[in-house]
């Protein structure tokens, strides 16, 4: 097992991630943040607690997605997966979404994403952040705006990032 | 997690892990069913046929609305107007169907066990959506899981079955499933409407509808099943709706708030009069709503299963 981000890395770079969205988001008027379930919503939370103490007087709508019904692996992958809570309660019709998830590898959690954003609503545009992209593994065609690290991994390999409010401890790791 | 069971076919083959799975499954459905475009992709490769034998209006339309809300492919089958009134028997109907490609089977049937015997001979998943006297599984998982969102949990509440204990496929599966969850069981009818020995069971049985009444959290009323009786087990309807009919006024005169609840159709100035059906008390519409969330969570889990099926 190998780190990759200590406690301290990881929250310099929820900070720089925080400081890139408002550099093209502003006062976020027309912006909403969704963070994936079940993972991803971690990395979420932080954004958006950050983005409160940096962007005072802004009201953020923030919403959770839960992909489970919406995955193109349901009869195949063997293994039956159990919902989390999705939790969008306004619409993201001509808004600019924010889709914030932990780890970036096949791009297939965030294909599954889209398809279950529309079904609340035709948005803007939507952007992609991501705290790990896993480089070279994708088998769709979809790239993160903002990336906390970029790691080169086989498939083979496996990486974690744990956090404090679930994992007791905040790191990334590679297995 | 995943279900313990391959097919549906009663609340008595299941663990309460398992009814603990399907509620919460069924939240995260009733959940999708409140958005604006209330449908999800998950069973988009899945063929679904609706195998009704008996009539039905509430659990047919309700599976169909499951199915589609799922994207599943679905037919529906009625045995009248079928090859069934040219003598087909009821593997060669199944087996038929499922030469069609079909992945599960939503059955019907006026015969006991039906859809059981079915399981055994065809391979396809199978829900029971009722069977002669026997089960109605997902009316006792919607009925619990109403009871769960109006009361939030099962366990050690008190909850009344009143009216056709004899002839409700309804009452035994309710029975079984409030029994797995904690809660606390009695049967309420005439005695020539409650079957012997049900208090092996482990319900209680009373005949006195206002105790029982004074006694509950929930009632959940049934309906006098004429078309099952084939003898008459009480003198009139009217003297039924007199001795075991529930009204405002009753409900009104309790001590407590209860929950009443129906299995539809009602027969109204029988078992409930409108007053008390269309009252505050009642939770009659919730359940109609529920029922499609419920059906979802048990489609989407045993689709889940079909790997685990003999080729």
């Amino acid at each position: 097992m190998k780190s990759l981000f200590t406690q301290k890395q990881l929250q310099i770079t929820i900070e720089r991630l925080a400081h890139q969205l408002i550099e093209n988001h502003l006062d976020f008027a027309d912006t909403v943040l969704i963070g994936m379930q079940p993972r991803g919503v971690y990395l979420s939370d932080r954004i958006y607690r950050k983005l409160q103490e940096l962007v005072p007087g802004a009201r953020i709508p923030y919403g959770k997605l839960d992909i489970t019904f919406y995955r193109d692996d349901f009869n195949t992958s063997g293994e039956l997966h159990i919902p989390a809570e999705t939790d969008i309660d306004f619409s993201i019709e001509n808004r600019k979404v924010v889709l914030i998830d932990d780890v970036l590898y096949t791009g297939r959690t965030i294909r599954s994403g889209l398809d279950a954003l529309l079904d609340f609503g035709r948005p803007r545009n939507v952007e992609l952040l991501v705290l790990i992209d896993r480089r070279f593994t994708r088998e769709l065609p979809i790239q993160p705006d903002y990336t906390g690290m970029n790691v080169d991994s086989v498939a083979s390999q496996k990486v974690k990032v744990l956090w404090k409010e679930k994992d007791k401890k905040d790191e990334v790791v590679m297995i | 997690m995943s279900l313990s069971v391959k097919h549906l076919l009663g609340i008595k083959d299941l663990k309460p892990e398992d009814i603990d799975l399907i509620f919460r499954t069924a939240d995260n459905f009733k959940d999708v069913l409140q958005r604006p475009i209330k449908k999800v992709p998950t069973l988009r490769d899945t063929t679904i046929v609706n195998l009704f034998y008996e009539n039905s209006t509430r659990t047919r339309i309700s599976f169909e609305l499951a199915e589609k809300r799922l994207s599943a492919d679905t037919i529906n089958f009625t045995a009248s107007g079928s090859s069934v009134s040219k003598g087909e028997t009821l593997i060669d109907t199944a087996n038929n169907i499922l030469a069609m490609k079909v992945d599960m089977v939503v059955m019907r049937h006026s015969a006991s066990g039906a859809p059981h015997f079915l399981s055994r001979h065809i391979n396809a998943s199978i829900v029971n959506a009722g069977d002669g006297i026997n089960e109605h599984p997902t009316q006792a998982l919607l009925d619990g899981f109403s009871i769960r969102e109006k009361l939030g949990s099962l366990k050690g509440k008190k909850i009344a079955i009143i009216g056709d204990i004899m002839h409700s496929r309804v009452a035994l599966s309710n029975i079984y499933l409030l029994q797995k969850m904690g809660a606390e069981v009695i049967v309420c009818g005439p005695p020539t409407l409650i079957p012997k020995h049900i208090t092996a069971m482990g319900v209680s049985v009373s005949y006195d509808v206002r105790k029982t009444l004074e006694w509950c959290d929930v009632a959940n009323v049934l309906r006098i099943q004429l078309e099952r009786q084939s003898k008459p087990l009480f003198s009139s309807l009217r003297e039924y709706s007199l001795y075991y009919g529930i009204d405002k006024a009753m409900l009104d005169s309790l001590k407590k708030d209860i929950v009443i609840m129906h299995p539809g159709p009602i027969n109204r100035g029988v078992e409930l009069n409108s007053d008390a059906a269309d009252s505050k008390h009642s939770i009659i519409l919730d359940q109609v709503q529920n029922g499609v969330a419920v059906r979802m969570a048990v489609l989407y889990l045993l689709a889940g299963k079909k790997e685990e099926l003999n080729p």
